[in-house]
């Protein structure tokens, strides 16, 4: 297979234009002879849902929540990124374009990202319009604030609910285009089967959640904007229902995966508490601008923090980095935490935490100040674990957080699947190997609002106007392929639960392929994941039946996907034998022991194609070139 | 941490026909640091290992923000803390002992699906009448055209912070939905975007909230106490004046 990215021809800065205007166009009488399938509610599926329906495309539009507006975007809390230099900072489209391509380690398409730091703009305004309620200053104007890797502030936020105010604004616009007709909402499904037709995406089969039903839907084009596959590792700071389902179903209908081990840790989050633990909640990073991270000197030292001295206590980040101290990037804070819990040295019941601790900036600044900056943040702390910050040191440990792999786009958006398109954080594109803050809620919304719009018509143009029809063998073969699977999970009546598993899974991969990977580790790892899928295949405990609401099924169904998937994100971390991004391999480190990237070797987008039930996958290599930027190391010395 | 041991009395029903009981359950010990659906998802592996049907309840993010969750405990929409949804209540508040007695939201409007989850889509119908500006992608002046005062904007956020979860429904007498209506309107009626659709937001979504089931209010206030976001019950308020002038002064049915 050839890979073709599609990156239109000319200057950086004219790229998106010029292909605009290549582009086909479908006349506005004939848009609504094309039928779209949307998977995902989420900011990327609302947004393009709604703005397809705008433009006179039938729309129907898929989620697994009882509501589109509950997908797991709601929950982001920081921000939205934009060049609109407003801060009169020195911030520039090229800025935000320059940061994010380095902040990403230099694995992401340049086209790409200097088109998403153009349309940044465009989003804020779509927003303000909408009437998102952004924070504001004093005179009425939209107020900005720093987020890491950045030295402008960009990032405009609505307190810390930024993720909700913005799918809000969406799902309002999608709604609008239900009561116009032009939407048909189909909550509480979940997408089991991609059907291609001809080599073409021509629509899916679902679960509907509430009864079990299998339903097969038609249409001319198919955009799958179902988020990312961060549950993999049990343990996340994603939304339970979030998964891989849906673009694990297409990879193995035929469309490359990119970068599946390019996993996101974010350093601040609640520590696990107990093996009944179901997720992990995310403290704001901006918490590390005055908590002092230590850990005791003395492996297993169970005293209370009150109890160890200061000269027993151990501020490692501030020690081994000098100049970022507590601030250095979060793989780097990530990493030390996990290196000072594998050496016994973790604190709390489970040992797996660090302390986060306020006592030197409370007696600096007072309680009260303290309090103005992260009173919030301490409250919601003690909802959870019923200790104020204030007067004991704050227990963290990272959890993963975001992935940037994803299906493999091109230009258009669109998989290697022709008509499957892939939205958010379904894709890879933007992000290379390391998201920036506040820049996920930027990309959903510019592929939905902006992107797709202009991408999915020259598809559209060239496709056949005949409506696809249900009853052709393919969606019989897949609706058949779907109950052969939930009918077999259900009978496998074993011993062990599906979170039994999947917790298994997660441990597994947390270790081998999280943060720091060796080649050792992975090959284990690799050896590892098929007797877990052997036994979860003869051993897993599905209760209830198929005809009916079953959220155990439901689960079963991932945890097997995931499963599959981990040996896929495996194979990618063994080929990758660099440290990039978030990840550090541990065969490629400086003297220093710092994080070596390789890019003579590596500079390539991984595109993994699928080989077949229990056959090795084809790895296929998309080079990155960069004609506009420098590449260089990182150094947090 | 700290063990204790629940007796939980849980709402089971198999579907929306069917009529459903109480199940009576020994929780066995729980840790103080689970979170209420943590201490579900302990009954529920147990229940699931002795091949019975585990007690079937929404969730998603478990953070709060989603909405998703919900259950009546002990008589309070989403349990005794204040503004705390269920998914962030903590078995800490509980002593060991004490009887959980669990109920889904329950409304005309809401029909139980099963078990503890229920059927919310009324809430989105009432969205899809008015709850948005009616702008289209594309062509929105620069972000910093209209100013907004600060407070404008954060009173417009107080409301916007609802995430339609359903408790003020399940809390009030008449089952409305009063608060949530009003929450929406107010969010648009602050802000300089929402005027060119007011009068008619107001009316549409009123109307759909009655056409759907939903009571009326009778100024109880059991829906702000029970609101996890502590959504006011000035915005109800507002919601009387925007549907009032609306039905005065405008010219739209
Ligand atoms: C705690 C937290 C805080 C964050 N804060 C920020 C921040 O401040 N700034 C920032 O930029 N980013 C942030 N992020 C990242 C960001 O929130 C996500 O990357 C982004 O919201 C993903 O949006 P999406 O539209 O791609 O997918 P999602 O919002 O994940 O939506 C996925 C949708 O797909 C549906 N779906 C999934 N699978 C299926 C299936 N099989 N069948 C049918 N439907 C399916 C779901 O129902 C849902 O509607 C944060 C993430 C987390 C976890
Ligand atoms: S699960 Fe999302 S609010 Fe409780």
């Amino acid at each position: 297979m050839k890979l073709d990215a599609k990156i239109p021809e000319g200057p950086l800065t004219e790229k998106w234009d010029r292909h605009r205007f290549n582009s086909k166009l479908v006349n506005p009488a004939n848009k609504r002879k094309y039928d779209i399938i949307v998977v995902g509610t989420g900011l990327a599926g609302a947004s393009a849902a709604a703005s397809l329906a705008e433009l006179g495309y039938n729309v129907k539009s898929f989620c697994i929540q009882d509501s589109p507006r509950r997908a797991h975007s709601i929950a982001a809390q920081g921000g939205i990124n934009a060049a609109k230099n407003y801060q009169n900072d020195g911030d520039s489209i090229f800025r935000l374009f320059y940061d994010t391509i380095k902040g990403g380690d230099f694995r992401a398409r340049e086209a790409n990202v200097y088109r998403l730091a153009q349309i940044s703009n465009n989003i804020i305004d779509q927003c303000v319009a909408q009437g998102v309620p952004f924070a504001r200053e004093y005179g009425g104007q939209l107020a900005n604030r720093s987020f890491g890797g950045a030295q402008v502030s960009r990032t405009f936020y609505a307190r810390g609910q930024t993720g909700q105010q913005l799918l809000l604004g969406a799902y309002g616009a999608l709604m609008r285009q239900v009561k116009e007709g032009k939407v048909t909402l189909y909550p509480r499904r979940e997408m089991m089967e991609l059907v291609v037709i001809d080599g073409s995406a021509k629509g899916i089969v679902t679960r509907n959640l509430l009864n079990g039903q299998l339903e097969t839907y038609a249409a001319h084009a198919v955009v799958l904007a179902t988020g990312g596959y961060g549950n993999v590792y049990f343990l996340s700071t994603n939304a339970m229902a979030s998964n891989v389902t849906a673009t694990w179903r297409a990879h193995k209908q035929g469309a490359c995966f990119a970068n599946p081990c390019f996993v996101q840790i974010h350093p601040t989050c609640i520590p696990v508490h107990g093996d009944y633990q179901s997720k992990l909640t995310l403290m704001s990073e901006s918490l590390r601008n005055d908590g002092r991270v230590w850990v005791p000197h003395n492996a297993d030292d169970k005293r209370d923090p009150s109890q160890i001295p200061e000269a027993e206590r151990d501020y490692y980040l501030e020690k081994k980095y000098p100049s970022f101290g507590n601030l250095v990037p979060r793989d780097v804070a990530s990493r030390n935490a996990k290196e000072q819990c594998d050496a016994g040295k973790g604190v709390g019941e489970t040992g797996l935490a660090v302390y986060l601790d306020f006592a030197e900036a409370i007696q600096r600044d007072g309680e009260s100040v303290i309090s103005q900056k992260y009173g919030n943040l301490f409250q919601m702390y003690e909802k959870i674990t019923g200790q104020d910050p204030m007067h004991v040191p704050m227990k963290i440990y990272p959890a993963v957080h975001y992935t940037m792999g994803g299906l493999w786009v091109d230009y258009n958006l669109m998989t290697t699947v022709p008509g499957l398109f892939a939205l958010g954080e379904a894709n890879f594109s933007d992000h290379g190997a390391n998201r920036l803050g506040a820049s996920a809620l930027m990309q959903g919304l510019a592929d939905g609002y902006f992107v797709i719009p202009a991408t999915i018509a020259g598809y559209l143009a060239e496709t056949d106007m005949d409506r696809p029809d249900t009853d052709s063998p393919e969606f019989k073969e897949a609706e058949q392929k779907t109950e052969a699977k939930i009918t077999r999970l259900l009978s496998i009546n074993g011993k062990r639960t599906i979170d039994d598993f999947h917790r298994e899974l997660g441990l597994l991969m947390w270790d081998s392929c999280g943060m720091a990977r060796n080649e050792q580790g992975l090959q284990d790892a690799l050896k590892k994941l098929p007797g877990i899928k052997e036994e979860f295949w003869n051993n897993v405990l599905v209760p209830g039946t198929g005809e009916q609401l079953n959220q155990s099924l439901e689960r079963a169904g991932r945890v097997a996907d995931f499963i599959e998937f981990s040996e896929l994100m495996v194979l990618d971390a063994l080929d990758r034998k660099e440290s990039c991004g978030c990840h550090l391999r541990e065969e490629s480190q400086t003297e220093e022991n710092e994080a070596l990237r390789d890019d003579k070797n590596y500079s390539y987008v991984s595109v993994w194609d699928y080989g077949g039930e229990n056959k090795k996958p084809t790895l296929h290599k998309e080079n990155l070139v960069f004609e506009n930027v420098q590449l260089s190391q990182r150094s947090y010395k | 941490m700290k063990l204790i041991n629940l007796i939980v009395k849980v709402w089971r029903q198999e579907n929306e026909t069917s009529s459903g009981s109480f199940q009576t359950l020994k929780s066995g010990p729980i840790s103080t640091d689970m979170s209420f659906l943590e201490m579900l998802d302990v009954l529920n592996e147990k229940l699931a290992k002795v091949g019975k049907e585990p007690i079937a309840f929404d969730h998603d993010c478990r953070e709060g923000i989603c909405g998703m969750c919900g259950a009546v405990v002990n008589g309070h929409a989403h349990g005794p803390e204040n503004e705390t949804t269920l998914c962030q209540l903590h078995m800490r508040h509980f002593n060991d002992g004490d009887t959980l007695v669990i109920e889904p939201f329950r409304a005309r409007a809401f029909k139980v699906v099963k078990d503890l989850v229920v059927d919310r889509s009324a809430l989105d119908s009432i969205i899809a009448e008015g709850g948005y500006v009616s702008v289209n992608t594309g062509g929105a002046p620069d972000g910093n055209a209209v100013p907004i005062p600060q407070d404008t904007a954060e009173q417009a956020l107080d409301a916007s912070a609802c995430i339609g979860c359903g408790a003020c429904v399940a809390a009030c007498p008449n089952a409305s939905a009063m608060l949530f209506v009003g929450a929406k309107v107010s969010q648009y009626a602050l802000l300089p975007q929402g005027q060119p659709e007011s009068a008619r937001r107001a009316l549409d979504m009123v109307r759909k909230m009655d056409e759907s089931g939903f009571g009326n209010c009778g100024n109880e206030r059991e829906c702000e106490a029970a609101c996890p976001k502590g959504i006011s019950i000035r915005n109800i308020a507002r919601l009387n004046r925007e549907f009032i002038k609306a039905a005065i002064i405008s010219y739209e049915k």
